[in-house]
């Protein structure tokens, strides 16, 4: 009987263990051994860095969109049909289209989704860059802006933690080009007490944002939203209001890991921080976005993840315990403005330590937004 | 004794304020959560946190092995 791997979720993490599975497993994919199903959503994978971009009219969605079948080796199995429900007993994935697919192991890739719901009011008022649609639609508000307050909320927990940080310095660089700096007032928020999680980070950003004048609230989380007045309050109780309201709302995990019962109350899955097993499974791996692992949600933490599942399996399936470790691993190109930016990467025992802001580490990011479509494809 | 333990152990971003921020706020009122953190930063960042929103700091130690804190908040607003 053939050993069915089969990988939920078709995005960063997902598409990589299956390429590399699909390269690793070649010869007993064609004997027939073993097979290899990747189920997705969507016919189209999405760069998510490039929402950054298009945010400010500097790329185009098109550009960053391929084709999930032409980022797959062959030997991967592609089957467009979200899956709606995994049966841990029956080992089988349900999809929407009424297949059942049974799976010897899974890999759950999911990823996470943006849940404004929970605050009052801030669906209605706030524009987000997190989703393909929601760039868009920001960018036109962006740069058709003639002045006025533009105010970013983060709420936890949510991916990409640069991102926010990387948007304010960016709408300051643009709206210096734009000749209209003075007319624009960038207010920026974060939940703790200092302006980015990553110490070395907001120890950066404090001077910069004086230098640059972007206004900042820390301790800010948001409690409620009034669309009419457009007013933000917080937990903390200040009031503060906006034009433009660029939120960052909490992530939930994937609606087939709740309707399971696999996920934590947001529907992140309890995962080994080493193994990352799910916990309390033998035959579940879990990757990226969709694990409850207090790290960064991350693209960069989805690929070293990818390659410590995949090592794993291909243990498992010859008889051996799964004996390769992820070790926290995280790493992240931050864009400090238009032309300059700075990398850190850390793990579980070693604290970020952040590079000299340059020109050049700017060039390696927008390079980077090249070289992952080879990433995707296993060739990195 | 706490409700609940969020296990912030090696986490620098987002790290441990973040993780118990996110679990208070879906917390039942009068629940104690207890954050396990590597980082020494939370205990000074947690109880400020707690104190500028009218949380309770139950308490702040380091574990006996000393390799981390252990710093628990009840959700009393
Ligand atoms: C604006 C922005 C900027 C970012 N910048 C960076 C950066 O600079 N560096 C970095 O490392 N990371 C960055 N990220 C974060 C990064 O994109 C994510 O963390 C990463 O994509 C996570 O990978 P994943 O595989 O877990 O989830 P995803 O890539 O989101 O993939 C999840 C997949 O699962 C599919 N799926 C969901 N539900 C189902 C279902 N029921 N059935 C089948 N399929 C399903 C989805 O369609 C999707 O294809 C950024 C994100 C954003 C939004």
């Amino acid at each position: 009987m053939a050993k069915n791997i089969v990988i939920v979720g078709g995005g960063s993490g997902g598409t990589i263990v299956a390429n590399h599975l699909a390269g690793e497993l070649k010869q007993q994919i064609s004997r027939g051994d073993t097979k290899v199903t990747l189920v997705t959503d969507t016919p189209n994978h999405v760069y998510q860095p490039s929402f950054l971009y298009i945010t400010i009219n500097q790329v185009r969605l098109e550009d960053y969109t391929r084709s999930e079948k032409s980022l797959l080796k062959p030997g991967v199995e592609l089957l467009i049909d979200p899956a709606v429900k995994i049966d841990t007993a029956g080992h089988t994935v349900a999809t929407a289209g009424g297949k059942t697919l049974p799976y010897d192991i899974l890999v759950i890739a999911t990823g996470s989704y943006l849940d404004p719901t929970t605050i009052p009011g801030l669906a209605e008022a706030a524009d987000v860059f997190y989703t393909a649609e929601g760039a868009e639609k920001l960018r036109d508000k962006i740069v058709n802006f003639a002045g006025g307050t533009i105010l970013m909320t983060v709420d936890v927990p949510h991916k990409c933690p640069a991102a926010p940080l990387e948007l304010i310095f960016i709408l300051d660089d643009f709206y210096r080009h734009m000749g209209i700096r003075d007319k624009v007032n960038l207010i920026y928020t974060y939940p703790i007490g200092r302006l980015h999680s990553l110490e070395p980070v907001a120890n950066f950003a404090a001077p910069e944002f004086e230098k640059r004048g972007i206004n900042s609230e820390t301790f800010f989380n948001v409690e409620s939203v009034d669309p009419q007045k457009k007013v933000v309050t917080s937990l903390e109780g200040s009031e503060v209001p906006f034009d433009v309201l660029i939120s960052i709302p909490a992530h939930r995990g994937a609606h087939v890991v709740h309707d399971s019962g696999l996920g934590d109350e947001d529907g992140f899955i309890p995962t080994n921080r080493y193994t990352l097993k799910a916990d309390g499974y033998d035959d579940i791996y879990v990757i990226g976005d969709a694990t409850a692992l207090p790290i960064s949600k991350a693209g960069s933490t989805a690929h070293y993840q990818a390659d410590v599942v995949t090592a794993n399996i291909i243990s498992q399936i010859n008889g051996l315990p799964p004996s390769r470790f992820y070790d926290g691993k995280v790493a992240c190109f931050v864009e400090m403005g238009l032309d300059k930016a700075t990398f850190i990467s850390f793990d579980y025992n070693n604290p970020p330590v952040p590079l000299p802001v340059s020109e050049m580490i700017h060039w390696f990011k927008l390079s980077f937004n090249e070289i992952y479509w080879l990433s995707q494809r296993g060739l990195l | 004794m706490a409700d609940k333990v969020v296990d912030a152990r090696g986490s620098y971003c987002p790290g441990p304020l973040m993780e118990l921020i996110k679990t208070i706020r879906k917390a039942d009122m009068g629940t104690t959560i207890e954050v396990l953190s590597s980082d020494s930063g939370s205990a000074r960042d947690i109880p400020e946190w707690a104190k500028k929103t009218g949380q309770e700091l139950v308490y702040n130690e380091k574990a006996q092995d000393g390799e981390y804190w252990k710093i628990a908040v009840k959700k009393v607003k």
